[in-house]
């Protein structure tokens, strides 16, 4: 259902007269004279990506794990237990099972007594409750921005945005097909999909790196309202 | 409704902040952070003039072109199930924002940082209803807790205060009882205000920048806590100023780049979040009611005139940390929400002239703002005009200015007069004179000298020395 607009009229009848002319419905797209944004790391390999991403989160507080698909569960049982295991929330998304961890999820965690929750748009405040009370919530990052060290996530009915900012440590599985340069790849993903008449996720988050604030003294502390411990783990064939 | 933070006089302000020891200690050491970080950031960035262009010719067109962008986000949020109200006043935001409150009879709110709402008192007018608002920027929050102190930093609101008293604030409040260790502090708000964040009926945020194609707004924070203010609630209220817009995702990936470098020396933040309309079918979190107040408040005011280029700005306090004046005075000197250049030219022109007459005078004219400022707005040329319209239309010179001017009006008027009293200054001058240089200057000098010298007239004045010169010259 379409919102109300209210005021809109006189609000910018008021802006265009400011700008001696009347209110316009159309203009000409804009040609910008500088983009430098394209410059960088231009010409980079996905390996050099790769050792940027590793080199940048030296810089914000997040560990880095490669690994590769075959690798993969192991890999993640070590991370889920060095961040004291107990309790995972993660998204539905066959993504996992692609991945090789549907044995690890479903029949190895339950043994070792590490509760698992999948989101469930059925339950929604059960979603909440279990995201809340988890220990680690696990995602996928749908683009990577080696600059900045940067997971992009897509929130949806499956994928909730509770599980990346309740739970106390985040996990998030990075394919290396989806490492770019910076931001700038991602804004115009997003763009093309969008003309190309699709939705725009009601929530695109940028994350890089744990939660944190230097509002205190300027001193630097990890975790405030999100996360305090964040991991990416790389998966090298995907 | 105004954006002044106090009522004591300028000076007065001027005086109390300077012996303020921690805090002046604690600016002049975040400035050098601050800076440092944001030309380490410029440097490994690369090209960064070509970046500050880019950013002031995507704000100049959005500006020159405001209508229609603000018309195509308007749309583009009601077609994803968002209300839109513009709000041509403070007054008319905060009634309409009162209005939704009174309708899902809202008890607890909670807040993401947000300067525009400082600015309208929304926290009042909500408070005045017996809504708890809640704010949830771990700065803001100190403040909040510490009986509402205004900010005194755009980025850092509590910069002026160290550990221990924020520990004693704490304690004074709320009983807290462990240390002043920043972690413990940190920790003891996230347990706090993770409550409050699952059982608050309104999530209220502002807005760094709108994208007018998509109808999406996007929240910069370091701490998580935009994210959960739009995700637990079941009903969010996102105010913005009207300028602050951009056309697409490409051009808001542009100027959130130079936010973060320019604020915190960061390539990006934690949290980039662009949400847009009301949660989408079957989602679990996100609101289910959406409303974008878009707020005047004086702003097209300065849209056509010589001012209009501070609405580029992207409130990122680079200028703010570059000020030499600030790094001596500190925020709360200027009596307003906003501080530093930024401060200086804006408060006048949102807040009128009466009450922020002194802020174009808290300048050096250094130039070292417009240089720091990503979006290039000359902003000490900015305070240079507001000091020419101050004393041209409004008649508000400092009182000795006025007189001085008028001394000099006096007797330069008169060839006569002004021979003899550019004779006369020296020797006038000598009793208050020392080492060249006078340090307790009498009458309307008294000003001047009680912060710092004024060089003592020549013995020689210039038309004596002029037919003196070997070359000779005429009277």
């Amino acid at each position: 259902m379409k919102g109300i607009i209210e005021n809109r009229d006189t609000f910018l009848n008021k802006i265009a007269h400011q700008l001696g002319r009347t209110p316009t419905k159309n203009i000409e797209q804009p040609i910008w004279q500088y983009q430098p944004q394209d410059r960088v790391l231009k010409d980079a390999t996905q390996d050099e990506l790769v050792a940027v991403l590793q080199e940048q989160c030296l810089n914000i507080n997040t560990n880095v794990v490669i690994t590769n698909t075959a690798k993969l569960a192991d890999t993640l049982q070590t991370v889920v237990d060095s961040f004291g295991g107990r309790s995972v929330i993660t998204w539905k998304d066959d993504r996992f099972q692609k991945y090789g961890l549907s044995q690890l999820m479903n029949e190895q965690w339950p043994q070792a007594n590490i509760d698992l929750y999948v989101w469930n748009s059925a339950q929604p405040e059960e979603n909440i409750i279990q995201a809340e009370k988890a220990n680690i919530g696990i995602t996928i990052s749908e683009m990577t921005l080696a600059e900045s060290g940067t997971a992009v996530l897509f929130s949806d009915k499956d994928k909730g945005r509770s599980v990346s900012f309740l739970p106390e440590k985040s996990i998030i599985l990075i394919p290396k097909s989806t490492i770019v340069p910076r931001m700038t790849q991602a804004a115009r993903w997003i763009r093309e999909k969008m003309h190309s008449g699709e939705k725009v996720a009601s929530c695109v988050n940028f994350i890089t790196g744990p939660s944190n604030s230097a509002d205190i003294e300027m001193i630097l502390v990890v975790g405030v309202h999100g996360p305090i411990k964040a991991i990416y783990i790389v998966i090298e064939d995907q | 409704m105004s954006m002044k933070t106090s009522d004591d006089p300028f000076k007065n302000r001027v005086s109390k902040e300077l012996t303020n020891t921690f805090m002046r200690g604690a600016v002049s050491s975040a400035q050098e952070r601050f800076q440092t970080r944001r030309l380490k950031q410029a440097d490994e960035l690369g090209h960064w003039e070509e970046w500050r262009s880019h950013g002031e010719e995507i704000r100049q067109h959005v500006l020159a072109n405001l209508d229609y962008y603000l018309y195509e986000l308007s749309e583009n949020v009601s077609k994803r199930g968002g209300h839109v109200f513009f709000a041509q006043t403070a007054q008319e935001a905060t009634a309409y924002i009162q209005q939704i409150a009174n309708e899902k009879q809202a008890r607890k709110i909670v807040k993401s940082k947000s300067m525009v709402t400082e600015e309208i008192h929304l926290n009042a007018a909500l408070e005045q209803l017996g809504c708890e608002v809640i704010e949830t920027d771990l700065g803001e929050y100190i403040l909040q807790v510490d009986d509402h102190e205004p900010p005194s930093h755009i980025v850092v609101p509590a910069l002026h205060k160290n550990k221990e008293q924020i520990r004693d604030v704490f304690k004074d409040k709320q009983g807290y009882d462990k240390t002043e260790k920043p972690e413990e502090l940190a920790l003891y708000v996230r347990e706090k205000l993770r409550n409050e964040y699952l059982t608050a009926d309104i999530g209220i945020t502002g807005c760094n920048f709108a994208i007018a194609e998509s109808g999406s707004i996007t929240l910069v924070t370091n701490e998580g806590n935009a994210d959960l203010v739009t995700a637990l609630p079941k009903t969010q209220i996102t105010v913005m100023g009207m300028e602050r817009i951009v056309p697409t995702f490409e051009e808001m990936e542009v100027l959130v780049s130079l936010l973060t470098r320019s604020a915190v020396g960061q390539k990006l933040t934690s949290y980039i979040t662009t949400l847009t309309g009301i949660k989408d079918e079957g989602d679990t979190d996100g609101p289910e009611e959406f409303h974008l107040v878009i707020v005047d408040n004086g702003r097209s005011d300065i849209l056509g005139g010589e001012f209009q280029p501070i609405l580029q700005c992207i409130r990122c306090a680079a200028c703010v940390n570059a000020c030499p004046v600030y790094r001596h005075v500190g925020g709360h000197t200027y009596g307003s929400i906003y501080s530093g250049p930024v401060g200086v030219v804006l408060s006048p022109l949102l807040g009128g002239y009466e009450d922020f007459k002194e802020l174009p005078y808290a300048s050096t004219l250094c130039g070292a703002c417009t240089d720091a400022c990503p979006v290039k707005i000359p902003l000490h040329q900015l305070i240079h005009k507001h000091r020419q319209v101050i004393v041209e239309n409004e008649g508000k010179a400092p009182v000795s200015e006025k007189l001085l001017m008028k001394a000099f009006g006096f007797g330069a008027a008169s060839p006569s007069l002004f021979k003899m009293a550019t004779k006369m200054a020296s020797p006038v001058m000598s009793p208050f004179t020392k080492d060249n240089k006078i340090s307790n200057g009498p009458g309307p000098l008294k000003a001047w000298t009680a912060d710092r010298d004024f060089p003592a007239p020549n013995k020689e004045n210039f038309r004596d020395w002029f037919k003196k010169r070997p070359i000779g010259g005429e009277e």
